[in-house]
Order: structure tokens, then C-alpha cells, then sequence
């Protein structure tokens, strides 16, 4: 809750901020000091120190899985801070309303994260939206980026009220939003099923999960290469969180009803989305179909529903998250996207070049990487739930995203550039680099430094 | 203790010849990590395994029933003795090569080696797992990166179809530990399962393919006389000389026990398809030109010898595996440093611009004649023990009805493979001296040392195979104690 009410208020600070402080350094280091300051807040939550007592009346929960999820999500966050908080200077004049949004956007996170009634899921996922429309039109001449705003907008706002419309028929049904409190007899009410469908469905868009996937590679390649950075990861992470806890509380007990449709969208969102990533020449087109696949197997934990699948969960996002920023921060800074673009990075750039491997071989599922083990809990947790089949499919799908990361590394280490990029790096840059790459290779070890705050 | 130096050395070894700048001394230094990993080796031989020094268990990953446990036993002492031994020679061969940027070259081949290493001695499935894909890792990047040519695509079909099938593997594992009692990833709760044999029988595919690819056996192949063309020599060394054994490994240690009545049931197959790629393998080396090709499906052709040996579940011929691996890693070793040789002087592998080397170079003559016999497995080499010892146990197999017909389409590896081999020879050594080989010059000292250390293990386990076979021996029974084929044909 502390967590909640200093990012609301940090996004107040930001906005104003622009007024008070003129250089833009000054607006970064503010920024980095709120979500600091969050991250402290986070940290206590989680070891049970509040500062502010309210009472939710029940409609949020701050377990240790919510708390965690906030942390992972905060410290991504400053992840991302660290890594592009300059390159957002270049989107825009609006230096301050940026930072703005962005912590509007974690206010959002910690909503869905904590839910126990539906009027709070739906606030949640529209503070979410809403700064992520702006967000992705924030490059006010670029012509892509105002359609893909656009794009983003009607087909977001669609899926907004078919939520809605789900929401109303399960408080029809069941008489309350509680997701805990909501009862049924025997036989499942029709109203409750109908309700569900549109729930799965509008949560499967903000997931980007196929057929739902239409709007992700237009909208992650029209917008500001920063904010695509931090649309693919956190807030698709945040929707992930809320599909879990949604099905978990609510439908849980009705598992059989929507069992196979997950594993429908499952199989489809693997299939699409490694499928389309093969045949990409953009690197940022192909992470954008690349968030789709790894959507895929992060669906697995809403699909098997146990313990595996939270801790899973965690790990996955906290390996993703790191490995696409870091990734997208360099990508940022080059002028080429194409994976040709990238021939004979490293020999320009060596250190630069063997983080991106670092990330690259976490994305693909390769030991030792944070990616591998968030995999393998995410195949484990399938399992347990007794879907062999779904677990050999996931696998194979893996094994096809090898071929475009690998792509990639390709034309770091074995092309040769005519005109190799060399791109600007400061020492803070590479050494962010090198302490996420540190990390993911920690996490892929000692999964336990993490999974072990859901217990303790 | 000496099991956990057996992988640090290397891993460690490898980490800091990536911080060293110079050419000659980071190859210095990877020749002494190797062979302070070959001492090291050797120490264990002297270790009684009771002594509890060959062991090694640390808590790792509890939650998820995995734990960082290592050992050595018959099998994988023989098989690190085989990785220290190729790796030290190996190093010795390519002295004279020169790399660019070789501090990262001699790190990611030190890197393989820990790898190797890993799988070998790993009795644990998930660090099995782990080490099974890190060893494919660094030779991912050596390949493309200090191949040939077509090295890039070339590299990339090997990588993807490796790791295709290693995946699938992965869900097989996944799967085995949710069957033990105690949700546990060791070995010993892996053969303490008794699986019922609709479920062995469709996860020894699951498995099976990981291994069969690795190996490789037909009609998984294709990726291998490509990747053996295409990499630097000293990494087609490590492939096919110690990198196969993995798929050999795999089998023996993680199918046959585990999945004992999955593997009688489709031993015929697996047999089938081992003796069918023995023939193709044999008759398409038959066909080729370049001396790397050859080579690479005579290697096919050898593996698949023994991947219907331990298929056959007989003493002698699991013996006769287990002793080939080594061999088979000898005398592969010394064709390629040949290989590499022949390639340095005359720039080509071409077997129709080559002949009349024995004029002009004796040395390197009579060391290739004896290492191309050793191929040939004539009596008195190291590879007439172990395959001898392999008929011998197709042919007296239980395990499968067709022993006698295996055995003798099998036997005719040897035939083909004297044909191919002796073929090879006739044309590099004896013959005309074409344009190119007017100029031959006899060998350095570094490869007379490597070729020579070799001939000497070819011989001395020839004449005598002694220690090979008391190593291996309690290990066989071992095994097939576990598989009892006995109690499974009255059963089935």
C-alpha cells in the first residue's frame, strides 16, 4: 500500500517538476530518487514494516507474491532507468511528463498485482493503458508512432470494455466483485462462463496472446524505441500477474471449463509468435514478435496454476524483463535496426557485445542463464499439471526461438560490417550492462535469491 | 576432491585465458591446464573409490530436487582420462597453428573441455542437463567462428538440431523426476524407478533422440560430416573424438538403466538402424574425395558399431563399448592431426591431388599407415580389442533375435572400412608425387611427439588391454545388473 500511494505521488511530483527544476539532468536524478525511494518502501513492505496502516475494505491483498512481483517490477524498472533514462530525452520536449507516466504506470502495476475485487483489476489495467497510449505516441512527428497510438487506442480501448461487459455479467451472476467471495452452485451458472470467456480474452489482448495479438508488432514497432522497451516487459509482466491472480481466485475452481482454451492459446501464442520471428530483418520487429513467444510460455503459469508456476512466474519475469532491456537499451542507441545492422558489433564493442549474448542466450533458454531456469519451472509447473503434450510443444517452440537469437549473435561476432555502427557508450552504460548480464547469470544458479522472498 | 579439480581445472583454467593477451602464452597456458587436468586424472586412477575422494555432492537448487553432485566410476574416469589425454595431445598437434584472437580460441575450447567434463561425471540429471548444453555452447562459437568457409550455416544446422533434440530431452528428465518418490533429480532415484512400459517406452524416445543425434546415428547424421568439414581441426578433434561419447555416455548411463524394458523393446530398432548406418556410412565414405568427409563418415560408421553394441546388453560387448570410446577417440585423433597436417602443406584435402608422400616424407608415412590400421582395428591395434569384444557380444546377444544377421552386416564395417582406409593410404602415401606434393617436408618435432604418444597407446592397448578392461569391467556388470535381460525376455 505504501508502495502504491508513493508512486501515485511520484507521478504528481514528476508532473510538475518540469516547472521547478530546468536542467534535465536534474529531472533524471529526481526520478531515479523517487523510484528509489519506492524500491525502499517495497523492500520493507515485504519485511512486514508499514508506515501507513488502511484498511481495502478486502478489495486488495498484499501477500508476499503480490509484494514480490511489485519489487521485481520496481527494480526493472530502475533497471530501465539506469540503462535508457537519457535516451528518453530524445523522444520529446516533455522530459518531466515522461518520468510521469511511467510512474502512473507503476501505481497501475501494483493494482493488478494486489487485486482481490474486479472493479480494482479493471482500475488497474486502465491506469496502465491510458499513460501507454500516450506513451506510444509521444514521438508527435513521427507519422508510425501516432498510428501505432492510434491502432493501440481503439483496438485497447475494445478490449477495455469487453472486460467490462465480462465483469458485469460474473457480478450478475455471483452478486459481488469480490474474486475470493464469488459462489456458485453445482452446476456452473451460464452467465459466469459467458462472463469468463470475455474476461480470458480481453486479458489475452493486454497480454498480447494469439489470436490477440494482432495490435503487439505494429504498436512495439511504432512507438519510441524507450517505451517499447518498457511496454514489452514490465506492463506485459503487470498483465501476467493479473491473468494469474484473476484465474487463480476467481475461476480457479472451474479449471476444467477453460483448461483447454488456455491450452489453445497457449500452443497458438508459441507457435505465432516464434513462427513470425524467424522471418524478421528488424531486430525490433523481431523482439516484438519474440515478447509474443515468450508471452506463450509465461501463459503456462495462468495454464498450471500451482506453486511451480508462481515461483515461475516471478523468475520468468524478472529474466525477461532484464534480458529485453538490456537488450533495447543498446538497441536504442543504433541507427540500423536490421539484424544486418549488427554485423561486426563486436568487434567495435566487445564488452557491449558479450552482455547481449549474455541475454540473448537467457532469451533462448540456454543453462546458466536466468532464462533457462525460468523455462524449466515454467515445463515443471506444466507438467505437474499433467500436460506432457503442451510441455514437448513449449520445448520445440524454444528450440525455434534459438534460431533467431542466435541470428543475432551471428552478426555480432561472425559477419563483417562494411559500415560497422559504432554507437555511443558511457562507462555507467556498460557497467549497467555488465551487473544485469551479472545478474541473469546469478539468477540462472541461485534461483533461490529470489523465489525464496515468496516463503520468507 | 579430485572429481571437483577435475572440472575446475578446466573451467577456471578456460575463464583466465580469456584475460590473457598474448598468442604463446595463453597457448602455454592451455597446454599446462590440460595437462594438469591429465594429472589429475591419473591421480584418480591411483584413488580407491572408497576413500570417498571420487566423490562429491554439494546442496544445490534443494527446492528443486537437484543437488551439485559429481563421482567417477569406470565408465566416466575412462572417458575424463580420454578428454585430458585427446586435450593434452591436441594442443601438443596444433602448436604451430596460429589463431586470431587465440586467448578467446584456447578459452572456449578449455570452456568445452569442463563441459565435457561435466557430462561425464555428473550424477545428477538436471546438472547433467546443465553441462550437456554448456558444452555445446563454446563450440557453437568456436566453430563459426574459426571455421571454414560455409562454417556460419554450417554451424547453425549442427546448433539447432542438437539443441532441438537436447530440449526434448529435458521434458524426458522433467518427466522421470516427477515419477521418483522423492521428487528428486540424482541418479540413484532415477534407477531406483520402475516405470511402467507404455510410459518407458515412448520417454526412452524422448531421450534417445538427444543421444542419437549427439552420436551420431543414422538417420540423425547429417549435420556431422558437414560440421567435421567446416570447423578448425582442433575442434574437429573435440567433436569427434570426445564429443560423440556424450551420445554413447547418454545411453548407457541415462537410457538403459532408467528405461530397461523401453530399451529391450527397441533394441531391435535401434540395432537396425545402427547396422543400416553402418553400411550407408560406410559406403559413402567409399565415395569421397575429401579426406575430412571420409573420415567424418568413417566415424559414423564406427559409432554405429557401437551404438548396437549396447544394444546387444551383452557383458562383452558393453565392455568391448566402453573400451572403443576410448579407442575410437585415439585413433580418430591421429587422422585428423594427419589431416590437419596434409591440409597445412598442400592446402588441400583433395585425396585425387595428393600421393607420393612416402617418398618425401617417412616419418609422417609410417605413423599415418599405423593409425590408419589402428582404423582398420588389425589385430594387435587398440581397436581389434574393442571390437572384437562387440561382435563377440552381438553375436551371443539375447537381447535381440537377429543377433546373428546383426553381427554379420555389422562385420562387414570392418571389410568396407578396410576398403575405405587402405583406399585413403594408397592415395595419399604411395603413387606418383603430383605438383603439390613435390615439396613435401617431413613433420615438425610437436607432431612427431602427438602422432608418436598416440601410436603408443594404439600399441601398448593392443598388446595389452588389460587396464582398460579391469576398469571397465565391475562398471558393465554393473549396468547390466540394473537392465537384466534375463528376467525381461521371460517376462516380456
Amino acid at each position: 500500500m505504501n508502495t502504491l500511494i508513493l508512486s501515485a505521488l511520484s507521478g504528481v511530483i514528476m508532473m510538475f517538476s518540469s516547472f521547478l527544476l530546468k536542467s534535465k539532468s536534474a529531472v533524471r536524478i529526481l526520478a531515479h530518487l523517487l523510484l528509489g525511494a519506492i524500491i525502499i518502501l517495497n523492500i520493507l513492505e515485504l519485511k512486514s514494516i508499514h508506515f501507513v496502516e488502511f484498511n481495502t475494505q478486502s478489495m486488495m491483498v498484499f501477500d508476499r507474491f503480490a509484494l514480490l512481483f511489485m519489487l521485481v517490477a520496481n527494480l526493472c524498472t530502475f533497471a530501465f532507468f539506469l540503462l535508457s533514462a537519457k535516451d528518453i530525452e530524445k523522444v520529446g520536449v516533455h522530459y518531466g511528463d515522461y518520468f510521469a507516466l511511467i510512474f502512473f504506470i507503476l501505481s497501475g502495476v501494483v493494482l493488478v498485482a494486489s487485486f482481490k475485487s474486479l472493479l480494482i483489476l479493471f482500475l488497474g489495467i486502465e491506469i496502465i493503458s491510458i499513460p501507454l497510449y500516450i506513451l506510444t505516441g509521444s514521438d508527435k512527428s513521427s507519422l508510425k508512432s501516432n498510428e501505432a497510438s492510434l491502432k493501440y487506442f481503439l483496438m485497447g480501448a475494445f478490449s477495455t470494455g469487453l472486460m467490462l461487459m465480462g465483469i458485469a455479467l460474473v457480478y450478475g451472476a455471483t452478486g459481488t466483485f469480490n474474486t475470493a467471495a464469488m459462489q456458485w452452485g453445482d452446476k456452473v451458472p451460464v452467465l459466469i462462463i459467458v462472463g469468463m470467456m470475455m474476461l480470458l480474452f480481453s486479458m489475452s489482448f493486454k497480454v498480447s496472446a494469439a489470436p490477440f495479438h494482432f495490435w503487439t508488432p505494429d504498436v512495439y514497432d511504432g512507438a519510441p524505441t524507450v517505451f517499447t522497451s518498457f511496454m514489452a516487459t514490465i506492463v506485459k509482466a503487470a498483465g501476467f500477474i493479473a491473468f494469474m491472480r484473476l484465474f487463480e481466485d476467481a475461476f480457479g475452481s472451474i479449471r476444467n471449463e477453460w483448461k483447454l482454451l488456455v491450452a489453445i492459446i497457449v500452443a497458438a501464442t508459441l507457435f505465432i509468435g516464434n513462427i513470425s520471428a524467424v522471418f524478421q530483418q528488424s531486430v525490433k520487429r523481431m523482439l516484438a514478435y519474440s515478447s509474443i513467444a515468450q508471452a506463450g510460455f509465461m501463459m503456462l503459469a495462468v495454464y498450471s496454476l500451482n506453486s511451480e508456476a508462481k515461483e515461475g512466474l516471478i523468475l520468468y519475469t524478472a529474466a525477461y524483463s532484464i534480458a529485453t532491456i538490456g537488450i533495447f537499451a543498446v538497441l536504442i542507441r543504433m541507427k540500423d535496426y536490421t539484424i544486418e545492422g549488427f554485423n561486426g558489433f563486436a568487434k567495435s564493442h566487445p564488452v557491449v557485445a558479450v552482455s547481449l549474448v549474455i541475454f540473448l542466450l537467457s532469451l533462448a533458454g540456454i543453462p546458466l542463464t536466468a532464462g533457462f531456469l525460468s523455462k524449466f519451472y515454467m515445463l515443471r509447473a506444466t507438467i505437474e499439471a499433467g500436460s506432457l503434450w503442451l510441455a514437448i510443444f513449449a520445448v520445440l517452440m524454444a528450440a525455434i526461438s534459438a534460431y533467431y537469437y542466435f541470428k543475432l549473435i551471428q552478426a555480432m561476432y561472425f559477419k563483417d560490417g562494411s559500415d560497422t555502427q559504432s554507437i555511443e557508450i558511457s562507462g555507467g552504460f556498460t557497467y549497467s550492462l555488465l551487473g544485469l548480464s551479472f545478474f541473469t547469470i546469478l539468477l540462472g544458479i541461485f534461483p533461490n535469491l529470489l523465489t525464496h522472498w515468496l516463503y520468507f | 576432491m579430485i572429481v571437483l579439480l577435475l572440472i575446475l581445472i578446466p573451467l577456471v583454467g578456460g575463464l583466465i585465458s580469456f584475460l590473457l593477451k598474448e598468442e604463446k602464452t595463453v597457448r602455454s597456458w592451455a597446454f599446462l591446464v590440460s595437462l594438469a587436468a591429465l594429472a589429475v586424472s591419473i591421480w584418480g586412477l591411483t584413488t580407491e573409490a572408497s576413500s570417498g575422494e571420487l566423490q562429491f555432492s554439494a546442496p544445490w537448487m534443494g527446492a528443486l530436487g537437484s543437488s551439485f553432485s559429481i563421482g567417477l566410476d569406470g565408465m566416466s574416469h575412462l572417458l575424463c582420462l580420454l578428454t585430458t589425454v585427446s586435450y593434452s595431445i591436441i594442443f601438443i598437434a596444433t602448436w604451430k597453428s596460429h589463431y586470431t584472437k587465440a586467448h578467446n580460441f584456447f578459452g572456449l575450447m578449455l570452456l568445452t573441455a569442463a563441459g565435457l567434463i561435466g557430462v561425464f561425471i555428473a550424477t545428477d540429471a538436471l546438472l547433467f542437463y546443465f553441462f550437456w548444453e554448456l558444452a555445446l555452447i563454446p563450440v557453437y562459437f568456436l566453430c563459426s567462428g574459426w571455421g571454414g568457409e560455409k562454417r556460419i550455416p554450417v554451424t547453425f544446422k549442427f546448433f539447432i538440431y542438437t539443441f532441438s533434440a537436447s530440449v526434448l530431452m529435458l521434458v524426458g528428465l522433467l518427466y522421470l523426476y516427477f515419477q521418483t518418490p522423492d521428487r528428486s533429480f540424482s541418479i540413484e532415484s532415477f534407477y531406483a524407478l520402475n516405470l511402467s512400459n507404455d510410459k518407458q517406452s515412448w520417454l526412452f524416445w524422448l531421450l534417445f533422440i538427444a543421444f542419437a543425434v549427439k552420436m551420431p546415428v543414422f538417420p540423425f547424421h547429417t549435420w556431422q560430416p558437414d560440421t567435421y568439414e567446416q570447423s578448425p581441426t582442433a575442434t574437429t578433434m573435440v567433436l569427434s573424438g570426445i564429443m560423440v561419447k556424450m551420445g554413447i555416455f547418454g545411453v548407457i548411463r541415462w537410457v538403459l538403466p532408467v528405461l530397461p524394458v523401453a530399451s529391450y523393446m527397441w533394441g531391435d530398432v535401434v540395432m537396425g538402424l545402427a547396422v543400416a548406418g553402418i553400411i550407408y556410412a560406410s559406403v559413402i565414405a567409399m565415395q569421397q574425395n575429401d579426406l575430412k568427409r571420409l573420415i567424418a563418415y568413417s566415424s559414423i560408421a564406427h559409432i554405429g558399431l557401437m551404438a548396437a553394441a549396447i544394444f546387444a546388453e551383452h557383458k562383452t560387448s558393453m565392455q568391448g563399448v566402453l573400451i572403443q570410446m576410448f579407442n575410437h577417440g585415439i585413433n580418430i585423433l591421429g587422422l585428423w592431426i594427419v589431416v590437419e597436417l596434409i591440409e597445412r602443406q598442400f592446402g588441400t584435402r583433395k585425396l585425387s591431388e595428393l600421393g607420393g608422400i612416402a617418398q618425401k616424407a617417412p616419418a609422417l608415412s609410417i605413423l599415418l599407415v599405423i593409425i590408419a590400421l589402428a582404423n582398420i582395428s588389425l589385430p594387435l591395434t587398440n581397436s581389434f580389442v574393442g571390437e572384437f569384444l562387440m561382435f563377440n557380444g552381438i553375436f551371443n546377444s539375447e537381447a535381440t533375435k537377429y543377433n546373428i544377421l546383426f553381427a554379420a552386416l555389422a562385420g562387414l564395417s570392418i571389410i568396407l572400412g578396410a576398403v575405405y582406409t587402405l583406399n585413403m593410404i594408397q592415395k595419399i602415401i604411395f603413387g606418383n608425387t603430383s605438383n603439390l606434393t613435390e615439396k613435401t617436408y617431413d613433420i615438425n618435432l610437436n607432431e612427431k611427439i602427438a602422432l608418436g604418444l598416440l601410436v603408443l597407446i594404439i600399441f601398448s592397448f593392443g598388446v595389452f588391454p588389460q587396464p582398460l578392461l579391469n576398469l571397465t569391467e565391475g562398471f558393465a556388470d554393473g549396468i547390466l545388473k540394473k537392465v537384466d535381460v534375463a528376467k525381461l525376455i521371460t517376462q516380456l
